[in-house]
């Protein structure tokens, strides 16, 4: 996988569907041949033939960098970006969008990561917790989480950070009744809850820019 | 100078909280090692049996396929033992399952190969192409249809004062002949920790006799022992990094088959291996909180006094270790009562081995005798904290000996106002609020205040910041932050000044984070290196200045640039003078229990109150109020302290209302496969739990005063919601987990 910090250039898209194509039908006429002529073409043949069709180009804007990217059409936006990226801040606690630790902003929307496909999200701009802060200095909602100890083991936390920023943004931050219900989401085994939502209800009641 | 603010006691942020909040903290599937290479594990489809083929071909073919593993062709580490030879062995860290050395399977999903590629989404891929065929035999997976089968752990075999032997004071069973008297039987499910971080390791062979681990572990020692026993190496050469540990409440006390994978498919491909489970996989591999049968026969006098009691358990454990937990330690220890008998037994399934979890046996037994303490007051009508009351014990009844303190009085009191526990009616059902049902109900818990071994060393660096390290992890609690504060009050210095380093085996050794034992022996260690450090700087610097020489380490002063003395200013040793001199500043001690322990019990204790509103339709249970007061000794963090009593207490609801994971017996394969299925407790489901604390230090289990706090924020908690359960309602549930349809 290859990464370039180049300016945005949209993908050709037709061309690369055409390949694919192309590929698949070697593939295709392959499998009609003799099973020895196969094992004699060995894994070789068809690891150079995954390694032209796998890939997929892909135009991200990850944390205000634009990056053009290939990337194989079933790699998930959370493996994208922790194991090709390495922006390990986004966890993985499921795979299955079930606890929330993947949370990311897809166009300013809160999305669990793991249940997109990297290519689903061409051209569009996402935000990790690795973004969220203005260079040394912490985003109000990252200070309230330290203030109230809003954590324990650290692993849900840039989940629920990204979550709880849009959940006050949504307008969801109204009572502590209300962050619970929009919070749910987001599961912290440790059980720091009644700090998190006091941390959320400070950022909301502060009043400060999220 | 002034004396800077003391800090032990200080709700301080935590020292890694940065790191936390801004995605820089790294757990062991986070480290970007060059040319790293994905595992990913095959499972058997079978519970018990033999492997009679694996086929791999189509994986081996499989595009960026390195390796495919299986124990036909895995290398044989010299020290890999099959399990099963003696499943008595103590299974703290040790013994655990090693992979690919026959073809035995012994529970459903145990490992059977593992695949290695290029990408994860690759190595992903080829492991479904791997093709199994087995000669299956018949499995047992029901704790209730092997009860017949149960027996005394080989430990208690051996020695009849281990603590789960069969234990006796009084008449054997006097409940029986009670007048007044209760019987009753609890059934605690199957729970699993899961951790949010998925068990996950990166293993690295730098050499082809070192070996170095990122790894979800709580004991960075006790991992590297047992896998340089395994590989046959020096421990020097295994090297253990867990700085940062995605929570655990016990999941990483044990080394587990995955680990074992990944360092031989790291050893094949001769590049480092990164393997991290699935959440399925978490159900089946790497331990769970067993199910366990419990009875309790209990006998009173019409005032209330108990003049007998009798706990039994049978949990279960797997075919290859003998996982043994303190379930009936509570019950013995608790109230007075003159005649006392407990029986603990195990089952053995094929099924993976349990591990400890949070609270561990103790939370288990004190849901069947908390529950039972609440349904013996009912009997006698009596307020359940006044049946307590009638019950306390002064000094501990199973070992007569005084505690060390017991401060659980405090408790009571403190929690029982705060929960409004003066609204509690005696008779069931008797408050409503519309078509919610409101009860209150209680739970004690209690656990041992441990204290072991532990080194911690100290370096001053040329800057004045003091530099302290340990081996010791930090799964949560704030461990690092704790150990701060007790440095910057021993060092007088601001905590900005003190830098501790942990989660490295190569640190001074600690012992593995378990237990509720941390504080209690890696503080100590922690303080004493600190006046080693000022005694150690006071003499180098003797050399250029006589002042030192005779003065005493109490009178040393860390100033910002210099070391100094009380009450003689001009006494001045300029830091980057004492760092150059021949052998450093570094100490390294060793702290120890000084004995005095011996004379007395040592137990933190807990209760909690909760206020429960149940629908008297749909049988759903709210937990609206809850209350955790401890007598956990000194608080070193109100602030981190506070966060982990509210955290257990969380747990002690998924306990009491949710957690359950459930086998289906016909294939003895869970059910239960992800946090959709298995569920625990959501914001939604948590209250604001408020935190009392006693705060009064203990006289005996080190010179800091802590006793403790993991396992009692979690302990008592489930009977709690339980009795309020039956407060409202009027009924006894006795099989957790309290589901609407018990209820309903």
């Amino acid at each position: 996988m290859a990464t370039n910090h180049e300016p945005d250039v949209p993908a050709n898209h037709n061309e690369d569907r055409r390949t694919f194509l192309k590929q698949s039908s070697l593939l295709t006429a392959l499998a009609l041949v003799p099973g020895p002529v196969v094992s004699a073409a060995e894994a070789k043949l068809d690891e150079r033939v995954a390694e032209a069709i796998e890939q997929v180009p892909l135009s991200l804007k990850v944390n205000g960098k634009k990056l053009k990217l290939k990337v194989e059409p079933r790699t998930t936006l959370l493996d994208l970006l922790r194991e090709n990226l390495h922006l390990t801040g986004t966890k993985k606690g499921c795979d299955y969008g079930q606890c929330g630790a993947c949370t990311v902003h897809v166009d300013g929307q809160r999305v669990n990561s793991c249940l997109s496909f990297a290519v689903m999200h061409d051209g569009q701009e996402i935000t990790t917790i690795e973004g969220l802060a203005d260079g040394d200095k912490l985003h109000p909602m990252q200070e309230a989480f330290v203030k109230h100890d809003g954590f324990q083991c650290g692993y849900c936390t840039p989940g629920q950070i990204m979550s709880a920023v849009a959940c006050v943004r949504e307008g969801h931050a109204g009572s502590e009744e209300e962050i619970r219900e929009y919070m749910s989401g987001n599961i912290c085994r440790c059980g720091a809850y009644p700090n998190i939502v006091a941390a959320i209800q400070d950022v909301k009641q502060g009043g400060q820019k999220v | 100078m002034n004396a800077p603010e003391k800090k032990i006691g200080a709700p301080m942020n935590r020292v890694d909280g940065r790191q936390k909040v801004t995605g820089a903290a790294k757990y062991a599937a986070e480290y970007d090692l060059p040319n790293m290479a994905y595992a990913v594990l095959v499972g058997s489809t079978i519970a018990k049996g033999r492997l009679s083929s694996i086929d791999t071909k189509a994986a081996e073919r499989a595009p960026g396929v390195l390796a495919v593993i299986t124990h036909l062709n895995a290398p044989k580490a010299p020290g890999a033992k099959p399990a099963g030879k003696d499943p008595s062995q103590p299974q703290t860290v040790g013994s655990a399952l090693q992979v690919f050395l026959d073809d035995n399977i012994r529970f459903n999903d145990q490992p059977i190969a593992v695949v290695v590629a290029d990408t994860l989404e690759r190595a992903r891929f080829a492991a479904r192409l791997v093709k199994a065929q087995y000669a299956p035999e018949k499995h047992q997976t029901n704790l209730e249809a092997n009860k017949a089968n149960a027996f005394l752990p080989t430990q208690a075999k051996k020695n009849p004062k281990s603590g789960a032997a069969d234990y006796q004071r009084g008449q054997v069973d006097a409940y029986k002949t009670g007048a007044l008297k209760l019987e009753a039987e609890y059934v605690i499910p199957t729970e699993v920790h899961h951790p949010m971080e998925l068990q996950a390791i990166t293993a690295h062979w730098e050499a082809p006799d070192r070996l170095t681990l990122y790894d979800k572990t709580q004991g960075t020692m006790a991992t590297r022992r047992d896998f340089a026993r395994q590989w046959g190496l020096p421990e020097a050469n295994v090297k253990v990094i867990a700085t940062y540990v995605g929570g655990a409440f016990g999941n990483a006390l044990h080394s587990w088959p995955h680990e074992s994978a990944a360092i031989i498919a790291a050893k094949v491909v001769n590049r480092p291996v990164k393997l991290m489970l699935t959440r399925e996989q978490m159900f089946t591999m790497v331990g769970y909180r067993p199910y366990t049968w419990q009875k309790i026969g209990m006998s009173a006098t019409a005032d209330g006094k108990i003049t007998a009691i009798t706990h039994e358990s049978i949990g279960q454990t797997s075919t290859y270790e003998e996982f043994v937990e303190a379930t009936l330690g509570q019950t013995k220890m608790m109230y007075e009562s003159p005649n006392l008998t407990t029986r603990y037994r195990l089952a053995a399934l094929d099924v993976g081995s349990p591990i400890w979890m949070r609270g561990p046996g103790e939370a288990t037994g004190a849901f069947a005798l908390e529950s039972a303490m609440d349904e013996m007051a009912f009997l006698l009508n009596l307020d359940p904290l006044e049946f307590r009351l009638r019950n306390y014990t002064n000094q501990d009844p199973e070992k007569n000996r005084p505690w060390s303190s017991k401060f659980l009085k405090e408790c009571y009191q403190a929690g029982a106002e705060r929960v409004g526990w003066n609204k509690r009616q005696l008779k069931p059902g008797a408050l409503r609020d519309g078509e919610w049902l409101i009860g209150y109900g209680m739970g004690v818990g209690t656990f041992g205040a441990h204290r072991g071994s532990s080194k911690a060393s100290a370096q001053l660096l040329p800057n004045g910041t003091v530099l302290l390290q340990s081996a010791v992890t930090d799964i949560g609690p704030g461990t690092g932050t704790a150990m701060t504060q007790i440095a910057a009050d021993t060092l007088g210095l601001a905590p900005g000044r003190i830098r501790f380093e942990w989660g490295n085996s190569d640190f001074a050794q600690a012992p593995t984070q378990g237990g509720s034992a941390i504080v209690n022996t890696v503080g100590p260690a922690v303080q004493e290196a600190c006046l080693a450090l000022k005694d150690k700087l006071r003499e180098l610097a003797a050399g250029g200045n006589s002042a030192f020489a005779s003065a005493k380490k109490e009178d040393v002063v860390l100033a910002d640039t210099h070391l100094t003395l009380t009450g003689n200013p001009t006494a001045r040793a300029p830091y980057t003078d004492l760092v150059k001199q021949a052998g450093g500043t570094a100490v390294t001690v060793e702290s120890k229990p000084s004995g005095e322990g011996q004379k007395v019990s040592m137990y933190s204790f807990s209760v909690h109150f909760a206020e429960v509103r149940v629908h008297e339709l749909t049988g759903e249970v709210r937990v609206s109020k809850l209350i955790s007061c401890a007598d956990a000794g000194t608080i070193i963090n109100e602030k981190t302290a506070g966060n982990q009593m509210k955290g257990g207490a969380v747990g002690g609801i998924g306990m009491a209302l949710m957690e359950h994971a459930i086998i289906d017996d016909r294939f003895g394969r869970y059910v239960t496969k992800d946090l959709a299925d298995y569920h625990v407790p959501v914001h939604a489901d948590s209250p604001a739990v408020e935190v009392f604390f006693v705060n009064k230090p203990d006289p005996y289990v080190n010179q800091l005063g802590t006793k403790g706090i993991g396992e009692i924020a979690t302990i008592g908690v489930a009977p709690a919601i339980a009795n309020a359960v039956f407060n409202a309602t009027g009924k006894r549930v006795r099989e957790l987990p309290i589901t609407p349809d018990k209820l309903v």
